[in-house]
């Protein structure tokens, strides 16, 4: 494939998201300047401009009306997404790291780091339909959470939060109440800083990506273990494809693969898994720095990858990636209806 | 959405300037219209499995001539994208924030120029850089049928001939080999297995005089076989014959140990390999002793 490399950032990329129709793709970056681009070309349609720091996340609403940032200027902001004005601003008293729209777009989950004597915390936030009847009123505040909450996303039905940050720790919140329902196992999970969590299009299953260059998939409900997926580098950012079982790791430095004679574009590649046989299919190599945002296109026809050396690259897959044989699927398959009927 | 990517048309003119069938002056465009049966079909080679499609007009340009203009265009889609009603809207949107002053030629967006492939992992051991010989310098030097450059002296290949070499000191003398080739063989062998507690002597420390014995094995490289050699013809007489090229390291004749001939070939290592090839076009063919002699590079033996 010949993927489109878009450099509108002039700092490392940090988020990427694509809104739910798949024709319009948001980059965040550390440079403050979220941009959304068109997901077919590459072309860029519009920046918002207005924070102070680096923006580490962002979501986009249902119908692609309003876009929430989270940045390190320890405000989130709401934006029209077709004229980048600023709708409203969210004050906190530290960086905001994680930003997340719920269903039906009427609450937003915000994660702040711990800052001075501030913990880190999850607010969650009435989103008006009416950007005048805006207010900055919590509806709900967690704390608990040791060390930097890195991403939290609503769970089905808006009815949990899932949480995963510093401490390596997954963790289930109830809504209602704000108590933690459910917490990954300590010797199955993740060893070290969780930095990134992607959910399945069902949302049946979850993925999380972690710096013990691991990513472990994860029933929702239960919050059991059920495959793990082993890399050589640590992982910076994870997805999942919407159409077929494959899972997306990227990640950062590789300690063995240090030649100085290829002449190919960038080292840094993004590895396909398949998501059920846990069994590498192959690399996207291109960047020329770590991989810190990955988002695939909810057609699961084309993925972006965004990197440390600021660009993103927009791949649309070739026919034959919809092909791809894995040899030991029908033995496996095999072996399961086995354990299972005995 | 489908992006064609359109080639330049190129023109081809079938008939010499000079000759100017009509005179474009007397002309009208009239005049100009009923000349086009003069010319043959418009052909459309329609989109093969790549996509593309050639376009044959034939026009008159504008001194009259029968100009014949191909135009291949190759579409690709990128992505086949099914918008939905909003999605198409979307498209239509003004550019807003930093996007509103971009100018066409800005490269923010571009494609790349390298194919990415999904590259499916490979067994260790084998390497995907392994085929890329275009990669590997030495490769493309030794392309064009060029002889690879060896220094003997500081073994650096593709630079420049032993006698060329910068470090030239660092050969030693070759006499010393004709009398002691088999000494300095068994010496070297022990002193790879000794350890470094053990004395080792001064010829046989690493550097210096080690060159020596590798400057012997370089002598192999510039190996002559003799050929067709009357009987009594010992090493002595060859000697005598190949050092009018240059300095020899070694000679040798293969003798009969029953009946104490001459088997008829020989060995003559030069140190200079120009030496060498002086002697194979010089003395191939010559008459010595009766005998046309035969002499050629000889091939490298495995050790």
């Amino acid at each position: 494939m010949r993927p489109i490399l878009m450099k509108g950032h002039e700092r490392p990329l940090t988020f990427l998201k694509y809104n739910r129709e798949g024709d319009l793709l948001f980059s965040c970056a550390k440079d403050h300047t979220p941009t959304v681009w068109f997901a077919d070309n590459g072309e860029r349609l519009g920046t918002y401009r207005g924070h102070n720091g680096a923006v580490w996340c962002c979501d986009v609403s249902r119908d692609s009306t309003r876009l929430i940032t989270g940045s390190a200027d320890q405000t989130a902001k709401l934006w029209n997404v077709q004229t980048g004005t600023q709708l409203y601003t969210f004050n906190f008293g530290s960086p905001t790291r994680s930003v997340d729209f719920s269903i039906g777009d009427k609450l937003a989950v915000i994660t702040t780091d711990p800052f001075m004597e501030l913990t880190s915390a999850i607010h969650v936030k009435r989103i008006a339909r009416d950007p005048s009847d805006q207010t900055g009123e919590s509806v709900l505040t967690i704390k608990g959470p040791q060390g930097r909450i890195n991403r939290a996303i609503w769970g089905p039905l808006n009815r949990t939060i899932i949480s995963a940050g510093e401490d390596a720790v997954t963790r289930v919140w109830d809504t209602e109440t704000g108590k933690l329902i459910n917490e990954s196992d300590k010797e199955s999970g993740h060893q070290k800083t969780v930095t990134s969590l992607a959910k399945s299009a069902d949302w049946s299953h979850f993925l999380t990506g972690s710096l013990d260059k691991s990513a472990k998939l994860w029933d929702t409900r239960t919050l059991t273990l059920v495959k793990t997926y082993v890399t050589e580098r640590p992982v910076n950012a994870v997805a999942m494809s919407p159409l077929l079982d494959h899972v997306v790791i990227g990640g950062g430095q590789e300690a063995s693969h240090v030649t100085t004679t290829d002449r190919r574009a960038g080292k840094f590649e993004a590895k396909f898994f398949h998501k059920i046989l846990q069994e590498e299919i192959g690399g996207v190599k291109g960047h020329f720095g770590p991989i810190n945002a990955l988002a695939f296109n909810p057609d699961g026809r084309s993925f972006s990858s965004g990197g440390e050396d600021g660009y993103v690259r927009l791949h649309h897959f070739d026919p034959d990636y919809f092909n791809i044989k894995m040899g030991s699927l029908w033995k496996h398959i095999i072996l399961e209806l086995h354990e299972a009927i005995d | 959405m489908a992006m064609a990517f359109d080639r330049p048309a190129s023109a081809t003119i079938q008939n010499p300037p000079h000759s100017n069938k009509i005179r474009w002056g007397e002309l009208d465009e009239d005049d100009g219209e009923d000349l086009d049966f003069l010319l043959p079909p418009r052909m459309v080679i329609g989109p093969d499995e790549n996509g593309v499609k050639k376009v044959i007009e034939y026009k008159f340009n504008n001194e009259g001539n029968k100009v014949k203009i191909t135009t291949t265009t190759r579409i690709r889609k990128l992505a086949k994208a099914r918008l939905s009603k909003s999605a198409v809207e979307r498209r239509s949107w003004a550019k807003f924030g930093d996007a509103v002053h971009e100018e066409l030629g800005s490269r923010l967006t571009m494609v790349s120029t390298e194919e990415i492939l999904l590259e499916r992992p490979r067994a260790p051991g084998s390497k995907a850089e392994e085929t890329k010989v275009a990669g590997d310098p030495l490769a493309s030097i030794a392309k064009g049928g060029a002889v690879l450059m060896v220094c003997r002296t500081c073994g650096k290949k593709g630079d420049h001939w032993t006698s060329k070499c910068p470090y030239k000191d660092l050969a030693v003398q070759p006499e010393s080999f004709i009398d002691k080739p088999s000494a300095s063989e068994t010496t070297v062998a022990a002193a790879g297995t000794s350890k470094s507690t053990t004395y080792v002597p001064p010829t046989l420390r690493g550097g210096g005089d080690r060159s020596g014995t590798d400057m012997k094995r370089r002598n192999e490289e510039n190996s002559v076989r003799v050929t067709n050699l009357s009987e009594d013809t010992r090493e002595p007489d060859l000697l005598e014959l190949f050092r009018t090229f240059g300095p020899v390291s070694r000679v040798y004749v293969a003798v009969d140990q029953k009946t104490g001939v001459s088997r008829g070939f020989g060995f003559v290592n030069f140190v200079n390999k120009e030496d060498a090839e002086r002697a194979i076009n010089k003395l191939n063919g010559y008459g010595y002793d009766n005998l046309i002699l035969r002499v050629e590079w000889a091939t490298p033996r495995s050790n």
